[in-house]
């Protein structure tokens, strides 16, 4: 099957990539996580790469729209363990992967994605707050 | 430039199992003459770039893998070549951001950049052939 498991934990959404990409089983795992992030209401995204010894313009552009996808719907895309030689490739072939947050390992990138949603439930309530402060008197 | 061709193998590409096979067959090629791994990650990322664009372009075609040796080093050299539509504007075609399809247009600029020659020769309703070659070091 052209899938790639993407498990639900907590708030969050998590996948490892553990096979070579191509292009089918990209553009699976991207309408597939969009449909889990709505499916679960959920907050986060992490994508494990590790294992991913090749990315190119194609998949480069699928983590870019899985990031821009899932921002939308308010959830946080952070991709981790990106191969030293990968990213080298990455930015000489002209794809630095802005807007897309990354982290060294899994567990730098669940910290990374639990501060991004504690300082936005932080600023709802910071906004619900001077909402109040409008109030008439 | 005097080359000799010390190994060689050609592969059709039709689908994109294909292409998962020729990325394979590219890296134990480039592993056997002990290329390091960032310049193994460049050559296959270039060439994913390339056996798309015949996939995406002229649906089938053709790559040659060969273990090139001139009086001072040792590479890879792989051929692409198809009988699609062709290249109206190679110059064009060479820029950052060009793209009759719906990609990012990084495809054959980035390849060029990952590698350490290349050429490319098409002809309009008859095909294109793209030659690149990376060394071991």
């Amino acid at each position: 099957m052209d899938r790639i498991p993407i498990l639900k934990f907590g708030h969050f959404l998590l996948v490892t990539i553990q096979v070579d990409m191509y292009d089918r089983l990209a553009l699976n795992l991207e309408n597939d996580l969009v449909n889990a992030v709505s499916k679960h209401e959920a907050r986060g995204v992490l994508i494990d790469i590790s294992a991913v010894s090749i990315v190119d313009s194609f998949m480069g552009r699928i983590i870019g729209n899985i990031a821009t996808m899932s921002r939308i719907m308010d959830a946080e895309t952070v991709v981790v363990g990106m191969q030293p030689a990968v990213a080298i490739t990455l930015v000489e072939l002209g794809l630095p992967l802005a807007g897309v947050h990354t982290a060294l390992n899994v567990e730098k990138g669940m910290a990374l994605l639990q501060e991004k949603i504690g300082l936005n439930a932080h600023s709802d309530a910071a906004r619900a707050e001077e909402d109040d402060d409008d109030q008439p008197e | 430039m005097t080359m000799i061709s010390l190994n060689k193998e050609t592969l059709k590409i039709g689908t994109e199992q294909d292409v998962i096979l020729f990325r394979q067959r590219l890296k134990e090629y480039a592993t056997k003459i002990g290329m390091s791994l960032l310049n193994q990650t460049k050559l296959i990322t270039a060439s994913s770039e390339l056996v798309r664009n015949i996939l995406v372009y002229a649906k089938k075609g053709e790559v040659l893998i060969e273990v090139v040796s001139d009086r001072l080093q040792t590479g890879i050299r792989v051929t692409f070549k198809d009988q699609g539509p062709g290249i109206a504007d190679v110059q064009k075609a060479l820029q950052d951001g060009y793209s009759t399809g719906k990609s990012l247009g990084l495809g054959l600029p980035g390849a060029k950049r990952l590698v350490n020659f290349f050429d490319i020769q098409s002809t309009p309703g008859h095909g294109t052939t793209v030659t690149i070659i990376r060394w071991k070091r």
